[in-house]
């Protein structure tokens, strides 16, 4: 019986079959989804996540081709690669789902979020905030004697990263758009 | 060519267009222009049902043994609401709907108006797309498109909103042809290296199985026929779930008799010991797999399915092929045919499935007084075989041991809810069934409980002069929850009795229809000719043994070779830990 045994994977897609697919470890993949831009169609996506019990880490959705209705969901998740795999099976057999994209997988991908901070201080703490938003490459875009709103993009990691610096600094408020992600190169 | 009509002439145009004959529906406030355009009418049927739940089921049991679409209309809120546990049914078992809700006008969505319900939301969950047509002009592109849908890739049930105004407009009617169906196509063929790695393993193979599932039904009755094909040219031991029961005769020699939960010893020690498993359109359900750490532990397997999505969702394949599953076998045996035929022995793996079969694990006590359940099947089955028949269950003891003791030949001739396992089902299916099939014998096997569910479909049965049989097997019990207590809870019977029941005699009488009562061994085969003789709906009160359990039995969380046999000793049986499973 075990001449018929055949490589995990020898059968399908590609190389990354050959990864351990009972794996335990949590992975987190980056997935782009493009649908038409039709009413419900965001429902059906978060639908398909909370149904099954998938994790959300971060979703945008826009139109992107205003020409063909097209709009690109963004969704960061979490799960094993079985899970994952299964995420993306299931979305793509959404009716209004065009692609999917696993940007975790497909090559390197660049992902950036926007996140607008205010921060809350006078003296020391003001001039410190103000020093650090400038390492990071925070703008200024309002500010009072006694707080600032920092406006900031980038990876998820340095958005987390600059809010941790300004929470003893007098962090009253963040908002954050989520995360937008395409593949690098010229490929579209 | 596009025409001016209103909505409501264009559901009724589109769906002559569509080759649609019989609707079944119910009407309301919210769906009268529709209604109205159907009686100025002669070419498609409407069938008023008793409820708009029983209006689903019906449309399955249509859609089911025809192969064709199942179509449903329904009026707004409580309609709709009726209709969720049908296509939920129907998304489950993959049975292509194309139901059509009343809307309130789209000027009063969102205000409460009355029998106003989100049902896009309500059932965006338990259908595979639906859509609100706000628009007359694009309401027959999204019907053909709906059509579309339902039939493509896996089947499955589509729902359209219509508000009220929107039947009322003038708008422009644009006939199937000229509709471009999207992008949605599902991809049918498997790539030649998928099918020469079946044939590769089909040719090593010593201990192989066939697993085949519902799929196969719904890929149509040429799959069927490639199927027995493949068997019968292999050899190969064949086994099916509830859902695929026909596509393989029962009577053909490779036949193991169905798997799972309930499934024959045969079959489950197959799936359990073969060292291939191919698994063709079944979704490796937790009622076939049982524990799934010990499922067939040492074995290759092939999963052909339609549904990128049942790929590795609960077992993990070797060799995963995406496609129909009448191309993929058409593609399989012209490859292994111009390969030369070839198989490994498996005279050595036959010999031993028939030391299992040696078990006879449907063996039970029978009785000269009492009409054992069981006895009352084989009893059917054996006063029914050969004739132009259809079986329809409810849900329960007697489903199972209807898929254990009539034997299918052919498909589409079984109608069960297998995946959400709907009490209430088998009586509106056994209409729907009739309906399509006037002149066959529709026999619907019922529980007792089961069977009142949606017995105010009498009337509808009695309106269309229907002669649908319902055998009940009356064990005075909700006998498959009563089991599970035997098994699990200690022999406290908890609400598990069927207490003050209707006289089915009676109530047959009640509707204008014909009832019977049977309750010896002796008197059986003759009240069983006389129900399948009259030319009308029979209601069949067969009372029988009340605490029989249905055995085999893989207790939840148990691997397929720690079946309960019925001989075997149940006593602790069921270790606390699989208490918690369904
Ligand atoms: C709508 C619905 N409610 C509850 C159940 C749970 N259930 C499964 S079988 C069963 C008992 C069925 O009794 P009956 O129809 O008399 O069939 P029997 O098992 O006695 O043959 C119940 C309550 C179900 N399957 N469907
Ligand atoms: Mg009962």
């Amino acid at each position: 019986m075990s001449a018929l045994r055949i490589e995990k994977g020898s059968s399908s897609h590609s190389a990354y079959d050959l990864r351990d697919y009972h794996s335990e470890v949590i992975e987190k993949h980056t997935l782009a989804v493009l649908v038409d831009n039709e009413a419900g169609v965001l429902a059906r996506v978060i639908g398909l996540f909370s149904g099954r019990g998938y994790n959300i880490e971060s979703l945008t959705v826009a139109e992107v081709n205003h020409d063909s209705h097209l709009s690109r969901i963004t969704v960061v998740t979490t799960g094993t690669r079985d899970v994952i795999e299964q995420i993306k099976a299931q979305v793509g057999r959404i009716v209004p789902v065009h692609e999917v994209h696993d940007l975790t997988v497909e090559g390197p991908s660049i992902e950036r979020e926007l996140a607008l901070f205010k921060v809350q201080g006078t003296g020391n703490n003001r001039i410190e905030a103000l020093r650090l938003a400038e390492i990071f490459r925070a703008n200024v875009v309002d500010s009072t004697l006694e707080s600032f709103v920092f406006e900031m993009t980038g990876p998820s990691e340095k958005i987390d990263a600059f809010a941790d610096l300004m929470r003893p600094l007098g962090l009253v408020e963040t908002a954050r758009t989520g995360v937008a992600a395409l593949a690098r190169g010229g490929k579209g | 060519m596009t025409r001016q009509m209103t909505g409501a002439k264009m559901v009724v145009q589109a769906l002559k267009d569509q080759g649609v004959d019989t609707v079944f529906g119910y009407p309301g406030g919210a769906v009268l222009p529709i209604y109205d355009e159907i009686f100025q009418q002669n070419d498609i049927k409407h069938v008023l049902v008793r409820h708009e739940q029983a209006a689903l089921h019906a449309a399955e049991g249509y859609a089911r043994s025809t192969g064709k679409v199942g179509v449903a209309l329904v009026t707004s809120g409580p309609g709709a609401t009726n209709a969720v546990t049908g296509l939920t049914d129907a998304l489950l078992d993959s049975i292509p709907l194309v139901v059509f809700s009343g809307q309130v006008p789209t000027f009063m969505i969102g205000t409460d108006g009355f029998q106003e319900a989100d049902t896009v939301g309500i059932t965006r969950p338990c259908t595979k797309h639906n859509w609100l047509v706000k628009d007359t002009d694009t309401l027959s592109g999204t019907i053909h498109q709906a059509f579309h849908v339902a039939t493509s890739g896996r089947p499955g049930p589509v729902l359209i909103d219509l508000p009220k105004d929107v039947q009322f407009a003038e708008g422009n009617y644009t006939a199937p042809a000229k509709i471009n169906v999207s992008h949605y196509q599902p991809r049918v063929k498997a790539s030649i290296e998928e099918i020469n790695g079946i044939v590769d393993l089909l040719e090593k193979a010593e201990r192989p199985v066939f697993y085949t599932g519902g799929g196969v039904i719904n890929s149509g009755t040429g799959a069927s026929q490639l199927l027995r094909e493949l068997v019968d040219a292999t050899g190969f031991p064949i086994t099916s779930t509830l859902m695929g029961l026909g596509a393989y005769p029962a009577s053909g020699k490779s036949w193991l008799g169905m798997l799972g939960m309930h499934g024959l010893y045969e079959a489950n020690m197959a799936m359990h010991d073969c060292d291939l498993m191919i698994n063709i359109g079944a979704r490796f359900d937790d009622r076939i797999t049982g524990r799934i750490q010990d499922f067939s532990p040492h074995s290759t397997k092939i999963h052909i399915d339609i549904d990128p999505s049942s790929i590795n969702k609960v077992i993990r394949v070797d060799l995963p092929v995406i496609g129909d599953v009448g191309h993929v076998l058409e593609d399989v045996l012209k490859v292994w045919k111009s390969r030369g035929r070839k198989t490994a022995d498996t005279s050595a793996w036959w010999k031993q499935i028939d030391e299992w079969r040696e078990v006879r694990c449907l063996t039970y006590k029978n009785s000269d007084t009492i009409i054992k359940p069981q006895y009352a099947l084989q009893r059917l089955q054996e006063l029914t075989k050969g004739m132009d028949r259809y079986i329809t269950t409810e849900v329960g003891q007697h489903q199972m041991w209807a898929a254990q003791f009539l034997g299918f030949e052919d498909p589409n001739r079984w109608m069960t809810s297998g995946g959400l396992g709907t009490m209430g089902y088998g009586f509106p299916a056994s209409i729907g069934v009739q309906m399509a099939h006037p002149d066959s014998l529709v026999v619907n096997v019922a529980g007792e409980a089961s069977w009142l569910m949606n017995m105010q479909e009498m009337g509808t049965a009695m309106q269309y002069r229907l002669p649908v049989k319902q055998f009940i097997l009356n064990n005075e019990r909700l006998g498959m929850v009563r089991q599970w207590q035997q098994l699990l809870h200690g022999e406290r019977y908890s609400s598990s009795w069927s207490e003050a029941l209707p006289d089915f005699v009676k109530l047959a009488e009640a509707f204008g229809a014909k009832g019977i009562q049977c309750s010896d061994p002796k008197d059986l085969d003759d009240a069983i000719m006389e129900m399948i003789e009259y030319d009308g709906p029979v209601i069949f009160d067969c009372l029988v043994e009340k605490h029989e359990n249905c055995f085999p039995m893989i207790p939840s969380g148990k691997a397929h070779n720690e079946m309960l046999l019925g001989d075997a000793s149940t006593e602790g049986a069921i270790k606390s830990d699989g208490a918690v499973l369904v």
